[in-house]
């Protein structure tokens, strides 16, 4: 670890405790309805599409219309793919997509996972690329960030179940943030270097004579929302490791800070809404706190290498030479403090986008990335994701420790009983469901193992992280694991559905519930909820549930092979 | 029902509870209670592989049967504590039974011919049915007096001895089934059909028999199901990622991770720590009608209190003499001490106690004697609002002051102006002015004023502000004028006060503080307070009181003591926080547990994991076996603590959280690490012998 280093990742801390208040200010006015600017855009869609943007929706009919508008955009993009071949924009010729990947693809982009079990220039033309997938990278993180706010609203209201209005809220979070946001961030990276255009691929010949394909595309565009929308999905297969997508050390900082830039938005906008900005804050702070455990445990571990090399003789160690440590899979213009940091924002944020491989991390390093998935991705997480998936920690530590006041658990004055918890505890359930059940499946069938390109609990690890990552929402690939099968493609498109879905219907169902609750009064004797022992206490929560759940699946992956790497034996 | 105080494990209680426990096994029951159930069905594949590896002479059988009796007893403990929890109600229960005994009744084809009777059981009465008691009668069913006044004996269900009296009209009209009537008679309106009794359902409540899961256990036992099933996915997808690296798992050890994975502890205590939060109130003397209502005192955040006989001592004291220009003081008291020789009530007699110790006035005789005529007393009625005495041609008054003003103008007489400022003086103090008038021959004069002063209790200013720290607001109800009622409120550290209230002002103030987000409790025992004792969240009904009282509470109190209204919102609060430091161990415990297990179950296949064993404890075996019978005897350990209660101080709820995060957060960490390791330690010396 080096001064460097730390100063860069706490550089980027500060950057993100400014850009919160201003961009929580910024999206209160949206989705309260203040700003007017585009309503001659916004208007005419609701005429055309017949909203009638005064009305409030009962949460039952807000989940309504956020199903159907996933399903029947998830149905137009599998048709799409399956017809890429016919469809124009196709320069390199690029055939119709196969039924399961379509599938896969299809709902990996509509639930804003982004998992690619293929590479994005050798299989999806520039139509497929621009009109199906950009517009999921769109209109996903605009839901996410729509049913957020929405279950912010119900916490805060007192209006029977009634919660907003879902097309409302996702016309204004893409009209006013998503995509004014998104133009901005992709002339910033092309300022710094990143292509956009419509060429065929070039042929160029290397230093060496060889002769090499470079693919072409409009990628800074792509490349914006990615990252604000915490996508992930990358133009190439190499993502933002890439020089295409990610030319420098300041459009890799503009990527990062751009991926936590709604999810901490979103904490002030709790603290507004529910007319307790120290709450907000007190979230915002659990969600640093172990943020900032978790890429100092990665810087810590990617820093310190293999020990195995050091056994060998070799020179880990840093210096002005080198960056020393482990730089297996990381680019040498990020280096491993901002390879560790990148890490740990795209999987504490349901991101996915990768600048480093994490298969390549030390045990440990590559540890921090699967269980900040496996914690729910609530800190900050995903575009609105994050938000609605702390809110069901939130009212979890609140229950589970509220009673310890003595008395019956609320959470800002609204009771906490049994249909609130019954909807947190499904939410809750659905992680180890889908994330321990398929990866229980897939390490005993031979459509299974076949994926793996690692043995032992490597590749363990790498099926683990699979589902983990898809359930999540969050796309990152351990890479290792061959993904493009039947198997794989018909599941991980499942994981991802139910890991979007199981999450936000019963998240829906709290906000409205809670609205039904009339606001207990606050005295000395309420449960805190802004104070710092709350935050340890949610912190607490987090961590135990989440470790309790996979401890045991974490056992038999990195850990063992950590302990295992300290013995001098890989996999 | 006389509040016996039960030690913790009372002999006779154990016994009952070992052998109920074993009753309790049957699936009906489990069912009940996921969580133990799951242990239920762990005990039984453990049992049917153990069995089988008997059968096949295969495996090792010794520790299969060690899992196998652990586990069982993992679901004994927890049952041995709802039966231990019950089994102080029991005893609580027996001793009303007792006093149910068969009883006959006389009952009367017509309420107004008290000749016509039929002697029937008890247990043939209807509601609406008319009987009569007479002096050694078993009054055999709840009901109302219609007819009559009596003294009846309720220690049956009080615990109080001495005799109450009962009479037709009024508060004091309802009688319970099972008291005594000592003298005269009563006629009675039964108001209960048989099992519908107060005394059948103080019965059923103690015993826990019609106790029901409150809204916070239900929504409780939903986050332990969940988290059962979380863990059951833990360990049943572990056996494929055994099979995966290599290692097989059988039944007994995945089952044993299970049982000590999954929250036991507070699954086997939760109905527990219920049964025994009622069963506190009972030692208090207190029935409440439901769970939930223990639960709702909790949560109060408003306490409406009656002045009279909760926060001041039902009778006020003479402090001072204020006599009108024109008067001494001493002729002042004199004429006071005279008036109030025959009164026999509290206020009466502190009169002469002041008028002697200020200016040694000795008390005279009542009778007529040497050198004066007889007094005639005039006792205080409503009507008038005054009380005095007659001597001969010379008649004194004392009562409120618009009553004496009118009796002194009605007597020929002039009021002083300076008699209102007097008045008024004292009730801006606090105190109850009483004006003093005196008629001689005929013409009547005012002599000034006696400062009556409420006597706040003792101690109730240090309870206020016990209530007030943990954000419970008391509000203190009387019919007062504003003045004195501030002066009252400020003197015992109330924080707010209803002054001039009618009971429709109660029921206003009640709504009024529920719409702003609060839960009230209050106490009540006549029929106008019947209303607002049904919209209160939590309301306590004063045994004395009416039947109407006593329907409309949620909670009777035995020894009509309204200010245990602050016991049972402290009990309340103390069930809830037991319920969530119990939780908060069970969850804690958890993480000891991977430490104890995980590297056991895999030692052969990743040794490497063995690091992981940070306890260093002796052999896989030992180590699972050490977390399951440290699993079940936490149970046992922590019976106490469930019937008891956590400790419970009055503070603010951040600090409240702190010492319980610190205790039973912190300790649920760090206890089963070193519980699990003595258990180890123990599990090599006997192996080694």
């Amino acid at each position: 670890m080096t001064a460097n280093g730390w100063l860069q990742i706490i550089f980027f801390s500060v950057v993100l405790l400014a850009i919160t208040k201003p961009m929580g200010l910024y999206m209160l006015g949206v989705y309260d309805g203040r700003y007017r600017w585009l309503g001659f855009i916004e208007r005419p869609i609701y005429k055309v599409c017949g909203i009638d943007p005064a009305e409030d929706q009962h949460w039952t009919a807000y989940a309504g219309g956020m199903l159907l508008f996933s399903l029947a955009t998830m149905l137009v993009t599998y048709v799409a793919l399956r017809l890429q071949g016919v469809l124009p924009l196709n320069p390199q010729h690029f055939p119709g997509v196969v039924d399961r990947q379509a599938f896969e693809t299809a709902a990996s982009f509509t639930t804003n996972t982004n998992w690619q079990s293929y590479s994005g220039e050798t299989t999806m033309s520039y139509f497929s690329q621009m009109t199906q997938l950009a517009f999921h990278n769109f209109a996903s993180a605009a839901v996410g960030i729509a049913i957020a706010v929405a279950v912010i609203r119900g916490i805060g209201r007192r209006s029977a179940g009634k919660i907003g209005n879902f097309w409302v809220d996702t016309v204004r979070g893409t009209l006013y943030i998503l995509i004014p946001f998104s133009i901005v961030l992709a002339l910033l990276m092309v300022q710094q270097g990143a292509i956009q255009n419509f060429s065929h691929y070039l042929s160029v010949t290397t230093l060496e004579g060889a002769k090499q394909t470079l693919a072409m595309g409009p990628v800074a565009s792509q490349e914006a929302i990615k990252q604000l929308g915490t996508n992930g999905g990358g133009f190439f297969n190499a993502n933002s490791a890439h020089p295409f997508e990610n030319p420098t050390p300041w459009s890799n900082f503009l990527s990062m800070i751009v991926i936590f830039l709604i999810p901490a938005g979103l904490t002030y906008v709790l603290g507004r809404m529910v007319k307790n900005q120290r709450h907000g804050w007190a979230v915002w702070s659990a969600m640093f706190i172990l943020f900032f455990a978790g890429v100092t445990t990665a810087y810590w571990a990617e820093a310190r290498g293999n020990p195995i090399h050091a056994a060998r003789g070799i020179d880990t160690r840093a210096s002005a030479a080198q960056p020393g440590g482990n730089m297996e899979g990381k680019e040498v213009r990020f280096g491993i403090a901002n390879s560790a940091l990148f890490a740990t924002v795209t999987t504490d944020a349901s991101c996915g986008a990768v600048n480093s491989m994490h298969d390549s991390f030390t045990p440990i390093g590559g540890l921090v990335p699967l269980v900040n998935i496996q914690l729910g991705e609530v800190v900050f997480g995903g575009v609105g994701a994050g938000m609605y998936g702390m809110i069901l920690m939130v009212v979890l530590t609140v229950f589970i420790a509220g009673l310890m006041v003595g008395r019956t658990p609320e959470y800002l004055g609204k009771k906490i009983q049994s249909r609130e918890i019954r909807m947190v505890m499904v939410a809750v359930l659905a992680a180890p469901l889908v994330i321990l059940g398929f990866t229980a499946i897939a390490v005993v069938l031979p459509e299974g193992l076949k994926g793996l390109n690692n043995s032992g609990p490597h590749g363990f690890s790498e099926i683990l992280y699979a589902y983990t990552s898809t359930f999540g929402n969050n796309g990152s690939a351990f890479a290792g694991l061959t993904g493009s099968s039947y198997f794989y493609n018909t599941t991980l498109g499942i994981a991802t559905i139910i890991g979007r879905f199981a999450v936000i219907v019963p998240a829906l169902a709290l906000a409205g519930f809670l609205s039904e609750r009339k606001v207990v009064a606050d005295s000395v004797g309420t449960f805190p909820v802004s104070s710092p022992l709350f935050v340890g206490l949610l912190i607490a929560v987090i961590l135990i549930v989440g470790a309790l759940t996979f401890f045991p699946a974490l056992a038999l992956g990195p850990i063992v092979e950590h302990f295992l790497m300290n013995a001098r034996s890989l996999f | 029902m006389a509040a016996v105080e039960h030690s913790l494990f009372n002999p006779a209680i154990v016994s009952v509870a070992i052998r109920d426990a074993f009753w309790k096994l049957s699936p009906r029951h489990m069912l009940r209670n996921p969580v133990m159930f799951v242990v239920l069905v762990g005990s039984l594949l453990t049992t049917i592989s153990l069995v089988r590896e008997i059968v096949t002479r295969q495996g090792s059988i010794g520790f299969t049967l060690q899992i196998a009796l652990w586990l069982w007893f993992t679901v004994l403990f927890a049952n041995f504590a709802e039966a231990m929890a019950e089994g102080r109600g029991k005893a609580q229960a027996d001793s009303l039974r007792k006093s149910r005994r068969e009883t006959h009744a006389k009952l009367l084809d017509d309420p107004s011919n008290h000749l016509s009777i039929d002697i029937v059981p008890a247990t043939n009465l209807r509601a609406g049915d008319y009987v009569i008691c007479t002096p050694g009668d078993v009054i055999p069913g709840d009901g109302e007096v219609v007819e009559g006044v009596a003294s009846v004996d309720e220690s049956a269900i009080t615990g109080e001895s001495a005799p109450v009296v009962r009479e037709s009209g009024g508060d004091r009209s309802a009688v319970t089934g099972g008291t005594k009537v000592l003298s005269d008679f009563l006629i009675i309106r039964i108001t209960a059909n048989p099992g519908e009794t107060f005394i059948d359902r103080m019965i059923a409540l103690v015993e826990g028999a019609s106790r029901q899961k409150t809204p916070n256990e239900i929504a409780l036992t939903i986050l332990l199901s969940a988290l059962t099933i979380i863990f059951l996915l833990a360990v049943v997808t572990l056996r494929p990622f055994a099979t995966y690296a290599g290692a097989a798992l059988g039944v007994p050890v995945l089952v044993a991770l299970l049982v000590c994975l999954i929250p036991t502890t507070i699954g086997g205590l939760l109905s527990a720590i219920g049964i025994a939060g009622m069963d506190r109130l009972i030692q208090q003397n207190v029935i409440a009608v439901s769970g939930r209502s223990v639960e709702a005192a909790g949560d109060v955040n408003t306490l409406l209190l009656d002045k009279t006989g909760t926060i001041t001592l039902g009778n006020r004291e003479a402090v001072e003499f204020f006599p009108v220009p024109g008067t001494s003081v001493e002729q002042l008291a004199d004429r006071a001490q005279l008036s109030s020789l025959p009164d026999e009530t509290p206020e009466g007699r502190s009169i002469v106690v002041l008028a002697k110790q200020r200016f040694q006035i000795r008390g005279r005789e009542v009778g007529a004697g040497e050198g004066h005529p007889e007094m005639t007393f005039i006792p205080f009625s409503a009507s008038t609002r005054m009380s005095g005495v007659d001597i001969g041609t010379t008649k004194l008054r004392k009562g409120a002051g618009d009553s004496v003003s009118k009796w002194v103008r009605e007597n020929k007489g002039v009021v002083p102006r300076e008699i209102d400022a007097i008045v008024d003086r004292i009730a801006r103090e606090g105190g109850t002015p009483l004006v003093v008038a005196e008629s001689v021959d005929g013409t009547a004069s005012v002599l000034g004023a006696i400062y009556l002063k409420d006597i706040v209790k003792g101690g109730m200013r240090e309870r206020f502000d016990r209530l007030r720290a943990m954000g419970i607001r008391t509000v203190m109800i009387t019919g007062d004028n504003p003045l004195t009622a501030a002066a009252i409120a400020k003197e015992a550290g109330v924080d707010d006060f209803l002054a001039e209230a009618r009971p429709e002002d109660k029921m206003e103030l009640i709504r009024r503080e529920q719409s702003g987000g609060r839960l009230v409790a209050m106490t009540g025992d006549g029929t106008n307070d019947a209303p607002a004792l049904a919209q209160a969240d939590v309301g306590v009904a004063m045994n004395t009181g009416t039947q109407a009282a006593r329907e409309a509470g949620n909670m009777v109190d035995l020894d009509s003591n309204p200010t245990k209204l602050i016991e049972i919102v402290e009990i309340g609060k103390q069930l809830l926080m037991t319920r969530g430091s119990l939780t908060t161990f069970s969850i804690a415990n958890d993480v000891a547990k991977y430490f104890a297990i995980i590297p056991a179950l895999f030692l052969a296949t990743y040794p490497a994991l063995g690091a992981l064993n940070v306890m260093r404890l002796h052999s896989p075996e030992s180590a699972i076996l050490a977390s399951v019978i440290f699993n079940a005897l936490i149970i046992i350990a922590l019976i106490p603590l469930a019937l008891r209660g956590v400790r419970y101080r009055p503070a603010p709820a951040g600090v409240i959280l702190r010492r319980n995060l610190v205790i039973y957060g912190f300790g649920g960490l760090v206890i089963p690490f070193i519980g699990i390791k003595l258990i180890d330690l123990i599990l090599v010396l006997v192996h080694a012998v």
